[in-house]
């Protein structure tokens, strides 16, 4: 049965259950007019019963899900002859695959033997059986519980606090996710990054000039030798992030001065929203139009002006990225702006400062904190951005400063390590995860700083 | 004094022009910058629709083909596995073009007509075997470069070799439209198949029901998770450290890079917890996760914006704290839930650097048919149809990105018009 299935049937149970403990607390309470004799409403009972019908055997299901392919695995093993048992370990995964797939009717790597066969028959058979196992008892478990809380039901039994208490339990679990969330961040980046730093020294990793992560499949191989020296990726990013900086920061920032300050509400009223669907496309979006519109007229240009542009230069990438985060600069910097207190601005005013005046020598001076909190964002954001760089940057990583080469960008050899087949295993996939481990450090470094700067900035003028 | 003020008026007004031009200039810049972003969402609004709205009709060639017996029922009964339907295809072009002897000549005329004809042809007879032995007139898509070469993509004025469509193709192109055989239809193969290495007959159809799939689990499991978490942080939590720590670690967390939410969903459910690779089910946990802030933020001012007098009423008349959140204030915060539920979702439809990195990104043929099936999403298909080098391949990109904005801006409407109708004043 299906684990969907299940847990329908499960809920279905859960609404019968329901039912059946409040129609109960109304019996004890003798009819709809004794309902003052009970601690609680009758709902509350009902909800009392539906829990401890859902919750044992919800809690099972997922226990069991969880456990299931491990015990399977551990059983066919168990079951396979000696020779196969003893295999190596990354054989015998191997065997499992395939005795996996043939059981699921996929396509099996190699011969397909008695062996096989009768395995994948087992392997069939015992997830049947857990899977009946797992029915009977999940079912077992909602009756049982039930039967036990309708029997529960009395009127002292104080049914609302019972209930108020799992739910607030539910709330409280729900509010951590976010912080498990980071913390399955942390270690899953954390686990896989020490294991490359055990093959790759740190040092190397983090100054090495010489990028190339190939890692040989035959030792006797031409250049099997991979080299993990991150450097040029972290200058790649830096370029399109200066890049993307120089174009984001002024226009972001004089548009939110001149949509606060100059423009007619007419005009604000349509350049906002207009603004804001830049926030709202996909970055693949502007991937596209980076790799497919801007790099060739950047190209075009390049040759009519005789400078050498690379068709994945940093430039398009850069510029296009730019673009992106105009509106968040523009956001950020208009909240800041709008902290200021309109008497500093009126007081300029009022001393005869034109409004260009009093808004470079006096409200930006004191926006300052916020708009640099905001442009740290940005940073972060655009060190992060992934989709416009893998579409328009280059693969090759080049230790340039020159904006028309092709660079590369740690978000882009993360895609280009981990896209396909991989094991997890070879310092080449491990790799990836240590460059994400910096680009979590780095970005999560920025964005403290930059939220900190900003509301501590915005409390300064409340 | 009259002297100094003079002096001093004096300088003032010398200074004065210099002044006004500086501001003027300051406007200008500011005038500037404000039309630069405009202009740029302009200019890609107008190339994203001049390059992908072509891609919505597509050329096919009528075509006069006689289901013979003898190809499709060579032992009495229609063979719809082993039978030599291309030929019908050849056979009806021959008819047209019995001057085309040649070998090489011949296979050039048969490449003008897209693969998917002979499949074609066999689901016709398929769905009515009673066709078998009659003539009939058909359409039948045109191949890709035919279709380039129609819409005026390829250029017929560069040398032979250059162009992939050959001289003697373009002379057979001109004939069948001067015959008036060509026809341009509406594209629906776009959305009625999967992906496909031929451009004529790739569709969007598998990445839209992926991306719909993963879509169900992300609201399925954000938003009720989302909005919990926001009622615990806004009503229960108690004002310690913990809840700092909670609340500060949900902003940063709305500003990690996807990508890293891509790599947490590769070693926790395709490592650790072994789930099936491109699978919508790990899209949609791993896009839940990210999503997860986003909800969790505007689900808080929403209920933050319910007045406290509503709560305080029925803490007067008696109710637990949960009732008053559970009975009064969730209701009345709920339609701008949603609506921080439906931006959240417009991101998640968006994204695809975290697919990527769970192999959401594999050439996936079938429209997939449920939430473990390998799958691939809109954004992604995007992404690889950016890739390939066949300039019909460009047009449809365009195409489906249109598709792609076209959701996210009924979304995004969706949301404001939810906004607009409950926005209510205390």
């Amino acid at each position: 049965m299906q684990g969907t299935t299940l847990v329908l049937i499960l809920a279905g149970m859960a609404t019968a259950a329901f039912y059946l403990g409040r129609s109960r607390s109304l019996e004890i309470a003798g009819g709809p007019s004794g309902i003052s004799n009970l601690h609680s409403l009758p709902g509350y009972y009902g909800y009392y019963v539906a829990i401890w019908c859902l919750l044992p055997a919800l809690a099972l299901l997922f226990l069991w899900l969880v456990a299931e392919p491990r015990v399977i695995v551990a059983l066919l093993i168990k079951s396979l002859p000696q020779a196969q048992q003893s295999l190596q370990i990354g054989e015998l995964d191997l065997l499992v695959n395939n005795i996996r797939n043939l059981a699921a009717g996929d396509a099996v790597s190699g011969e397909i033997d008695a062996l096989l066969r009768e395995a994948a028959a087992r392997h069939t058979e015992y997830t049947a059986t857990s899977r009946r196992l797992l029915a009977t008892l999940c079912f077992g478990l909602a009756v049982l519980g039930a039967a036990v809380a309708r029997r529960r039901i009395s009127p002292q039994l104080r049914a609302r606090n019972r209930v108020e208490r799992v739910v607030s339990i539910l709330l409280i679990a729900a509010s951590s996710i976010a912080i498990l969330t980071t913390i399955g961040i942390v270690f899953s980046v954390l686990f896989e990054a020490i294991r490359f730093f055990r093959e790759v020294p740190v040092s190397e990793f983090l100054f090495g000039l010489n990028w190339s992560p190939q890692t040989a499949i035959r030792a006797d191989q031409v250049g099997s030798s991979g080299s993990f020296g991150a450097v040029p990726l972290f200058t790649g990013t830096l370029l399109i992030t200066f890049i993307a900086m120089v174009v984001a920061v002024p226009i972001g920032l004089m548009t939110a001065i001149y949509l606060a300050e100059y423009s007619s509400s007419r005009v604000r009223a349509v350049a906002k929203p207009l603004l804001e669907i830049l926030a709202g496309i996909p970055t693949v979006v502007y991937g596209f139009f980076a790799a497919l519109t801007v790099a060739p007229a950047l190209r075009r240009a390049g040759e009519f002006a005789g400078v050498q542009v690379a068709s994945e230069s940093a430039l398009a990438a850069g510029l296009v990225m730019g673009i992106m985060i105009i509106p968040l600069v523009s956001s950020l910097s208009d909240d800041a702006i709008n902290a200021v207190p309109r008497a500093m601005r009126d007081g300029a005013l009022g001393l005869g400062s034109t409004r260009s005046e009093a808004m470079r020598n006096v409200i930006l001076p004191a926006a300052l904190p916020g708009i640099v909190g905001g442009v740290l964002l940005a940073v972060s954001r655009a060190i992060g951005e992934t989709m416009i760089v893998v579409m328009a940057a280059g693969l090759a990583a080049n230790l340039t400063a020159n904006p028309f080469q092709a660079v590369t960008t740690v978000t882009v050899q993360i895609v280009t390590l981990l896209v396909g087949d991989q094991e997890f295993d070879s310092a080449k996939t491990l790799a990836a995860f240590a460059l994400g481990l910096v680009l979590f450090v780095v970005t999560l470094g920025l964005n403290v700083i930059g939220l900190q700067v900003v509301r501590k900035y915005r409390e300064q003028y409340e | 004094m009259t002297r100094s003020k003079n002096v001093s008026r004096q300088k003032v007004e010398a200074g004065l022009k210099q002044r006004r031009r500086r501001e003027r200039w300051f406007q200008m810049l500011g005038l500037l910058a404000t039309t630069i972003g405009v202009v740029f969402l302009l200019v890609f609004f107008s190339t994203l629709i001049s390059k992908g709205s072509s891609a919505f009709m597509q050329t096919h060639i009528m075509l006069d083909v006689e289901y013979s017996a003898e190809i499709i029922s060579p032992d009495g009964k229609p063979d719809t596995v082993y039978a030599d339907y291309d030929a019908i295809i050849r056979n009806a072009l021959m008819e047209i073009f019995p001057e085309v002897t040649d070998r090489r000549e011949r296979r050039d005329l048969q490449r003008m007509v897209s693969i998917g004809a002979g499949y074609q042809m066999r689901a016709v007879i398929e769905r009515d075997p009673s066709l078998i032995g009659t003539r009939q007139s058909i359409v039948v898509p045109a191949a890709a470069n035919v279709d380039m070469v129609v819409k005026g993509n390829i250029d017929r004025d560069i040398d032979e070799n250059l162009r992939p469509v050959s001289d003697r193709q373009l002379a057979w192109i001109d004939r069948l439209d001067a015959e008036g055989k060509l026809v341009t239809q509406f594209n629906t193969a776009l959305f009625t198949n999967g992906d496909s290495r031929e451009p004529e007959l790739a569709g969007i159809r598998g990445a839209l029901m992926g991306s719909l799939y993963m879509l169900v689990v992300t609201i399925v499991l954000a938003f009720p998770v989302g909005a919990a978490a926001a009622v615990y942080l806004e009503e229960f939590a108690p004002r310690n450290r913990w809840s700092d720590l909670i609340e500060v670690n949900i902003n940063n967390l709305a500003a990690v890079p996807s990508i890293v939410f891509g790599l947490l969903a590769l070693a926790v459910f395709i490592n650790w917890m072994s789930l099936p690779r491109s699978a919508p089910l790990v899209g949609g946990l791993a896009l839940s996760l990210l999503t997860l802030p986003v909800i969790i933020i505007a689900s808080r001012a929403a209920i933050k914006s319910v007045p406290p007098s509503i709560r305080e009423a029925a803490l007067g008349v008696g109710a637990s704290k949960m009732q008053v959140v559970f009975h009064h204030v969730l209701p009345l915060a709920l339609p701008g839930m949603l609506t921080g539920a439906i931006i959240g979702m417009s991101r998640a439809l968006g994204e695809s650097a975290p697919l990527l990195m769970i192999g959401m990104v594999a050439f996936i043929v079938d429209v997939p048919a449920g939430f473990t099936d390998p799958a691939t999403a809109l954004p992604v298909q995007i992404y690889l149809w950016a890739d390939s080098p066949e300039r019909a391949f460009a047009e449809r990109t365009s195409a489906a990105i249109i598709v792609l904005l076209g959701f996210l801006l009924l979304m995004n409407l969706t949301a404001v018009i939810l906004r607009k109708r409950v926005e209510r004043k205390w």
